[in-house]
């Protein structure tokens, strides 16, 4: 797998024999498995849900170096599955906090940070100095951007990824094996503002999956078993079921196939769609009424209908006294309810729904309709803090 | 042919809630138009506006992917499973076909199922 990984020129100290002795006393792994472990280079992109259990299991395996690359501060909704971080970690850099939990773990590991966003100019650089690159990252142009950059620097790409309950892992872009692109050619149109969209996650499924990834890049670095090259593991969590799909090298393939087309790293976000794509976004221009406003509004008894478009879970979590839950999916079938002739104020957690369901009724014909700007995390700022933000 | 066709969660809302469905069907191309006649909104989320099935939604029958088998002619058998299988990325999902390709400005009702989830 990594063919120039020898078990030639570091040595194990009296210490690490006895620190990886679990691992010695395997034939599978022993000192050169050991050796091969501490002479690797791995690069993590990323050090949130999938890059903590990659970034734990890696350092306590004994890898040599590892590089992370991120540039975000720990959030304390992080905390729910980044678990490389704690609670006092939140606001500082991730790679800080990171690298604290890694060096209590394993001294011995050479922690490499990289405070920086990858990107086009930086990533063959920085990929260069690594023999395996584990991306954990959340966006599809980070994706292909990392793709792209294994396949021209030669360096395996060991994928995973998540989406709610479900998973997905293998190991792209040996020189043997597909690319991400030869499975996804292209990436799906750009959607709606992620932080609404993005649905939640169940914490310990990014565990899951980053714990799969660490486990083969061991395997890649000691050269045993057999890693998921042409291979694509999904995992249902709630079913708790793993199923293999194959994945075949596509000869047309732009980044590996015979004749690639893809000789450096070009604009993601463009390729993704996402440049430009707010100016099509129709919230622009949508009537907005401040929570200091709607507060007035109630005090002064002003006639008006507060709808709420969240789901019936957050509205269980917390909700403006006097509104109306009508879920947004339901607003097309159910807004024969709302009274056209009234004001009308429209909220959602941060405000990104709700503007679009403000755009849609006036378009059905609702004139007097206001999206309330910020949601209930806003009403709890500026009106009302007894209310809860999630 | 009796056959099951494997929902991947991002879809599974457009179709009853289901992770797997059973049809009848002599090829690839005859389960997933049973599928889409079943479920109609799951169409715009498989093909785009040309009937072609869009690009980064894999179709897998059995553990291949039927890009390298005969697309959407290729014939099945008896028990066997359609997996669809589309890109994921992290916290980013599936569910942002709607809005694409429409005037700006104009929301589709399907639009507003899309984005909460």
């Amino acid at each position: 797998m990594i063919e120039t990984l020898t078990a030639e020129a570091v040595t194990l100290s009296k210490d690490e024999v006895l620190r990886y002795s679990r691992h010695l006393i395997m034939p599978e792994v022993g000192m050169e498995g050991q050796l091969k472990l501490k002479q690797a280079k791995v690069l993590l992109i990323g050090a949130g849900g999938l890059g903590s259990p990659l970034a734990l299991y890696l350092a306590a395996a004994g890898v040599g170096r590892m590089g992370m690359v991120d540039f975000d501060v720990v959030d304390f909704t992080n905390l729910q599955r980044q678990i490389v971080h704690g609670t006092s970690d939140v606001g500082r850099p991730k790679l800080d906090s990171a690298a604290d939990t890694i060096r209590e773990i394993n001294p011995y590991v050479e922690l490499v940070p990289h405070h920086a966003r990858l990107s086009s100019e930086n990533a063959l650089d920085i990929f260069a100095d690594y023999d395996i690159v584990a991306d954990g990252t959340d966006n599809f142009a980070t994706r292909y951007l990392v793709n792209d950059a294994c396949v021209l620097t030669g360096k395996p790409n060991v994928y995973g990824s998540i989406f709610r309950f479900e998973g997905q892992a293998s190991v792209f872009a040996t020189r043997e094996g597909p690319c991400y692109r030869c499975l996804y050619p292209e990436p799906p149109p750009p959607g709606l503002v992620p932080s609404c969209a993005e649905g939640g996650v169940l914490g310990v499924l990014p565990g899951i999956v980053g714990c799969i990834q660490a486990l083969e890049t061991i395997k890649l670095i000691i050269g045993k078993g057999e890693p998921l090259i042409g291979r694509l593991l999904l995992f249902d969590a709630l079913q708790l079921r793993f199923r293999e799909l194959r994945l075949r090298k596509n000869p047309d393939c732009p980044a590996c196939g015979t004749h690639p087309t893809i000789d450096h790293l070009i604009d993601y976000d463009e390729f993704c769609g996402i440049r430009g794509q707010e100016a099509a976004e129709p919230m622009n221009g949508v009537p907005e009424i401040t929570p200091i406003e709607l507060k007035r509004m109630m005090d002064e008894g002003a006639p008006f209908q507060l709808v709420d478009v969240r789901e019936p879970h957050e509205f269980d979590i917390c909700r403006i006294p006097g509104s109306v839950l009508i879920p947004l999916g339901e607003v097309p079938a159910r807004m024969n309810e709302l009274d056209s002739a009234e004001e009308i104020v429209v909220h959602c957690r941060s405000g990104m729904r709700s503007a679009k369901a403000v755009a849609f009724l006036r378009q059905s014909g609702f004139g007097r309709i206001h999206n309330l700007k910020g949601g209930i995390l806003a009403w709890s700022d500026q009106v009302d803090p007894s209310v809860p933000k999630y | 042919m009796a056959v099951k066709v494997m929902i991947p969660t991002p879809l599974r809302q457009y179709a009853g809630k289901q992770d797997s469905i059973e049809l009848e069907a002599k090829t690839v191309g005859e389960a997933l138009a049973g599928l889409t006649s079943q479920y109609s909104e799951l169409r715009r989320h498989l093909y785009n506006d040309d009937g072609k099935i869009r690009s980064f939604v894999n179709i897998y029958l059995n553990d291949e992917d039927i890009r390298y088998l005969s697309k959407e002619q290729t014939p099945l058998n008896d028990r066997d499973v359609l997996s669809i299988v589309p890109s994921i990325a992290g916290g980013m999902a599936l569910d942002v076909l709607a809005g694409r390709g429409r005037r700006a400005g104009s929301i589709h009702p399907s639009a507003l199922r899309c984005i909460c989830r």
